[in-house]
């Protein structure tokens, strides 16, 4: 995410794109370098303590296999609800005018601003058997959310959504207006101009923030600890894996954070060489 | 991120719910080591001692008693997983004394020198069902856990609380398919505070804390999985001479009282 969502593609975008503005000025490269070794220093801090010899029969582990499957899972189904809710979320946010407009784009943020835990307390609260919503579901229908896997997906979407939806708002602002105006002129209705016009021209915005969201829930720890419990194959995603073998043994635990790192990494530049830079 | 520029709004909205929400969950066992450093504070000395979360009530009261008997001194406390602290001391967190809920994480510290002398226990925690303090719970003993239709959360294995209860249960031959396996003993709680789960294994003083919103239910089998809570002053300790008084006042009559009074057994 070199560009912040949603800004127009330059038109020579490349590496030779700033040849003749002249040398990158030290008051930004010198920070942008320290900036760099501080996200990197702790990874280098992982990787230097990492057990390798003993890697191969740690991953083999069924628990590792379990928890990893349930983590790919289940951020990516937090991602889908987050896309389904989050971009018309966003849409309304950005195209209608409405009174309390400013409330709701704060209380957007209120996932990002709520330590983890505090968020999975208010699920609780709110979903839980004896819920303002959940008690209701329960006596209705027999559903109870929290210990369950559709739990986890609950509480990675609460914390997830906010990037979606903080980054495709950006990108509805900056695209164009003009052409949804021109294709109502010519007839369209609004849902079609979604459809065919808006959707298409925030595409990268979109994408860049169901990256976040996806990354943002597959690190989830707090909320879902609170929220849904840890029970192997159920719900104990790879973040709850880490932090119980940080109980007994560090060294698993160091292990289980590669494995998750590297999927991510891998899944995360996969998806830029497929349709960022396409 | 236009977003941003119009927050302060409903600024206090969050920190209101989240203030709310710890006073009802009792959450607030989240382990800030880092916050935790030795030193002078304002000329005065400061004695730091690493406890097991489900000490936190018992020391927090003995600590005010250990400053008003020691002008000048600042007694401060890092509580947290019995297992995360004894990892932190290893890795060279600056303490002087270490109060763990089991000999296996104490035993961790002792392995690696970290500790100054052989470490005393200083009391004992036996496992109780929790049920919800309203209405009448159809838990009597360990064996109703086995019920499939009852939701029942322990401590993760790696804890000092879900061995133990492992222990118990093994000990009992009951089998139980938990929901859950907890972090820690005050998550299990918070559970069945919060009538999520219809029972939990946690200590004696958990309940005895929560007394009103919890009931404990003694069974037989707690007898096989007694903890045993040992206590060390430290060989790194920056205050070796007041490691070892609050050592002393842990173990003395007056420590004693305000454990028993708590739940805890004498060793």
């Amino acid at each position: 995410m070199t560009r912040p969502p949603g800004t127009a593609r330059p038109p020579a975008a490349g590496p030779d794109r700033d040849r003749g503005l002249g040398r990158p000025p030290w008051m930004l490269v010198l920070p942008a370098l320290l900036g760099l070794a501080f996200l990197v220093l702790p990874l280098a801090g992982l990787l230097v303590r990492t057990p390798w010899s003993t890697l191969g029969t740690r991953l083999a582990e069924p628990q590792v296999l379990e928890a990893l499957r349930l983590s790919l899972v289940s951020a990516t189904a937090a991602t889908g609800v987050c896309l389904v809710l989050g971009v018309p979320l966003a849409w309304l946010l950005a195209r209608v005018p409405f009174p309390g407009a400013r409330l709701v784009r704060a209380l957007v943020t209120v996932p990002l601003v709520l330590p983890p835990v505090v968020g999975g307390v208010a699920l609780l609260l709110a979903l839980g058997r004896r819920g303002l919503v959940g008690r209701w579901l329960d006596e209705a229908f027999g559903i109870t959310l929290p210990f369950t896997t559709a739990g986890v997906v609950l509480a990675e979407t609460f914390v997830a959504m906010p990037f979606l939806v903080i980054s495709v708002e950006g990108a509805l602002r900056a695209a164009d207006l003009r052409y949804e105006e021109a294709a109502a002129t010519l007839g369209a209705t609004r849902w079609t101009t979604f459809r065919r016009v808006t959707l298409p021209l925030v595409a990268p915005g979109v994408l860049a923030g169901a990256i976040l969201c996806w990354a943002r829930a597959l690190g989830e720890f707090g909320a879902t600890i609170t929220f849904a419990g840890n029970f192997p194959g159920r719900t104990q995603t790879m973040p709850l894996a880490v932090y119980l073998a940080l109980e007994t043994d560090p060294q698993a635990a160091i292990v289980l954070s590669l494995v998750l790192l590297a999927v991510s990494v891998i899944v995360l530049a996969a998806l830029r060489d497929r349709w960022v830079n396409a | 991120m236009t977003v941003m520029k119009r927050l302060p709004i409903p600024a206090a909205a969050p920190a209101l719910l989240a203030a709310a929400a710890l006073a009802l969950s009792g959450c607030g066992d989240v382990d800030d080591g880092g916050s935790a450093s030795a030193g002078a504070d304002k000329g005065g000395k400061t004695l730091t001692v690493f406890a097991a979360a489900s000490l936190t009530e018992t020391f927090t009261s003995l600590g005010k008693t250990f400053e008003s008997s020691h002008p000048g001194v600042k007694v401060r406390f890092n509580f947290g997983g019995s297992s995360t602290l004894a990892q932190q001391i290893v890795q060279g967190a600056p303490a002087d004394v270490f109060a763990a809920a089991n000999t296996t994480t104490m035993k961790t510290v002792t392995d690696r020198g970290a500790a100054s002398g052989q470490p005393t226990v200083f009391a004992r925690n036996r496992l109780v069902i929790a049920v919800s303090g309203s209405g009448e719970s159809k838990v009597k003993g360990l064996s109703d856990l086995a019920d499939r239709g009852l939701k029942v959360v322990l401590c993760a294995t790696q804890v000092p609380c879900g061995s133990a209860a492992d222990k118990a249960l093994q000990a009992a031959g009951v089998k139980v398919t938990p929901v859950s396996r907890e972090q820690d003993v005050k998550a299990v709680l918070t559970k069945v505070r919060m009538g999520e789960a219809d029972a939990g294994l946690v200590y004696r003083t958990d309940v005895r804390a929560a007394s009103g919103q919890v009931k404990g239910v003694e069974f037989a089998e707690s007898a096989k999985a007694v903890n045993d809570y040992p206590i060390a002053p430290l060989a790194e300790a920056p205050q070796p001479a007041l490691a070892k008084e609050f050592v002393g006042l842990v173990l003395s009559q007056q420590g004693r009282t305000v454990l028993t009074r708590a739940g805890f057994e004498a060793p």
